[in-house]
């Protein structure tokens, strides 16, 4: 209880911060053009800061679900393919369909997640081992990264890949709280829907024999976790591209609240994915480079030695 | 008699034949048969983990229909495998089987697991992992008991104390229960009823008495006993061989 509390207030916290700071810059311009602060504020900065709490808790209760499902903590939407899928989507819908409209890139993003959820599970089974599933999802994001690519070169448009770089790498500036809008509440409302699916996802960590005995229906609590996050995912990644390692990290911490319980997860691990991916736009911006960095490229940077530890560590353990 | 376990006609293509069998309260069923008879299937299938055609009813409900909830107090299944699905608290385990938490303390105890409730499942020997295991489906005291090979992993002890455990906890709860068991000494020795299984059929039961020593065991198995020891059946001669 206490955790949790601790956990909201930190949640609270990042987001005053991010849509706050550096207050020195907006108060000076609030007291010169008040309206124009506020349009700042309303309009630059909140957008960014919602942003980043939808998409990292959709990434963390994703994440969640995903590694409950797959019975396996290396299990995320970014490592099974299910993020470059999506971003597969966006491109196609944008640069080869030429359809820009928010609604348009939001639904190629979904089918692509979906497509790619629905190979890995063509291609690894069920509840698959570690090496089969990470391998699967390596050669998927690896064929979607590569299809991403020459749908930029044979975009009609001269500057796709230039004006593509940014929103591949993972962005949330400059976007509009329509656009927020368009992201979040899908996030929303996949959150939600995934934790109606907490109790099927705890029993199956009796295994699917005792799962199934216990009256659940695998079939569709599977096909639920796959479309409704490539649903909220590929919402997200149509408006702000693909973000890594959030959706890997974020349900490893929140076990520690549910006392390892993969199903009552998924809502600690959405708001830790919020709290991560605030703190980590807050460091990009705020990182003395001159220019604003990707926040993909952050996340990755923090992520990728994370999940080298853990495999290290699976692998101690495992010895032992 | 009111049956507490009423199933028939129970098929699973090319496992499972037309399989129809009764179980009353208060009582212990041994399943034997050789590896791939069907045992496994015959409880899957009971336990509504594999679509079987045919009807299963427990104190006349069909647990299918019922939701999550109520159907662990109608069945419990212990899988024969023993695999960690997922570094789970031991005692957390047990309450995922959906029993309160003095039935789990109560259950907890009987199995001498008191020590270990709280350290994670993977931390645990091969033999507490296998009672843990059993504690979930034992907790909630579910109308009828489904356990596939319960005695595997456990020394020899345990696996008799599992066994004498269940046939009091049987006689006085009402439960009843259906053991896969490869233990044909056990079977006759704990249990009221035995069931012979080959090749995804029924194919002989009755009292272990009557069944154990008996020509369907001889038959089915290729073995028999002989001065207090299982033998394998020998082949009978060759005429040709002899000269």
């Amino acid at each position: 209880m206490i955790r949790a509390l601790l956990l909201l207030a930190a949640l609270a916290l990042a987001l005053v911060w991010s849509v706050a700071l550096p207050w020195g810059d907006l108060s000076d311009l609030m007291r010169e053009d008040l309206s124009l602060g506020w349009m700042v504020l309303i309009e630059l900065r909140l957008p960014r800061a919602l942003l980043a709490l939808s998409y990292g808790a959709m990434l963390g209760a994703a994440g969640a679900a995903i590694q409950a499902l797959f019975a396996n903590p290396l299990a995320s939407p970014d490592l099974t393919g299910t993020t470059s899928g999506a971003a597969l989507g966006a491109v196609v819908t944008a640069y080869t369909f030429g359809l820009s409209q928010p609604v348009a890139l939001s639904a190629g993003a979904v089918i692509g997640a979906l497509g790619a959820l629905a190979l890995l599970i063509a291609l690894a089974g069920p509840r698959a081992e570690t090496a089969t599933l990470l391998l699967a999802g390596l050669a998927i994001s690896a064929l979607a990264g590569a299809l991403t690519t020459l749908a930029l070169a044979l975009a009609p448009s001269p500057f796709a890949f230039y004006d593509a770089y940014d929103w591949l790498m993972g962005s949330l500036v400059d976007r509009s709280l329509m656009q927020a809008a368009f992201a979040g509440l899908p996030a929303l409302l996949s959150i939600v829907l995934l934790m109606r699916l907490a109790p099927a996802l705890d029993a199956l960590a009796l295994g699917e024999e005792v799962a199934l005995s216990l009256g659940h229906d695998l079939r569709a609590v599977r096909l639920r976790v796959i479309c409704i996050g490539a649903f909220g995912v590929g919402a997200c990644v149509a408006i702000c591209g693909a973000i890594g390692f959030i959706g890997l990290v974020a349900p490893i911490f929140a076990r520690r609240l549910t006392r390892g319980h993969p199903g009552r997860a998924i809502l600690p691990a959405a708001l830790i994915g919020a709290v991560l991916l605030i703190v980590a736009d807050l460091a990009v911006r705020s990182a003395p480079l001159g220019r604003t960095l990707p926040i993909g490229v952050a996340t990755a940077l923090v992520g990728a030695p994370f999940f080298l530890w853990l495999v290290a560590h699976m692998r101690w353990r495992l010895r032992s | 008699m009111s049956a507490l376990l009423l199933a028939s006609n129970l098929s699973l293509p090319g496992r499972l034949d037309d399989a129809s069998l009764a179980l009353a309260p208060g009582t212990l069923t041994c399943l034997v048969g050789p590896n791939g008879s069907g045992k496994t299937s015959l409880l899957h299938a009971i336990a509504g983990i594999a679509r079987a055609s045919g009807r299963v009813a427990i104190d006349g409900v069909d647990p299918s229909r019922e939701p999550t909830a109520r159907r662990a107090r109608l069945l419990g299944f212990l899988p024969a495998s023993r695999d960690i699905q997922w570094p789970l608290v031991a005692r957390d385990l047990v309450a995922l089987g959906g029993a309160t938490p003095g039935e789990i303390t109560a259950t907890l105890a009987a199995l001498e697991l008191g020590g270990v409730a709280h350290r994670r499942i993977d931390r645990l020997s091969t033999g507490e992992r296998s009672r843990v295991l059993l504690a979930r489906v034992l907790a909630p005291r579910p109308r009828l008991l489904l356990l596939d090979e319960p005695t595997a992993n456990l020394d020899p002890l345990w696996q008799i104390r599992l066994m004498e455990l269940l046939r009091d906890g049987l006689a006085a709860t009402g439960q009843a229960a259906l053991v896969a068991i490869h233990d044909l000494d056990a079977a006759a020795r704990f249990a009221d009823r035995i069931i012979l299984m080959n090749e995804g059929r029924i194919v002989a039961e009755g009292p272990p008495a009557e069944l154990i020593d008996g020509a369907h065991v001889r038959a089915v198995f290729g073995i028999e006993k002989a001065g207090g020891l299982w033998r394998p059946l020998r082949p009978p001669e060759d005429p040709r061989s002899s000269r």
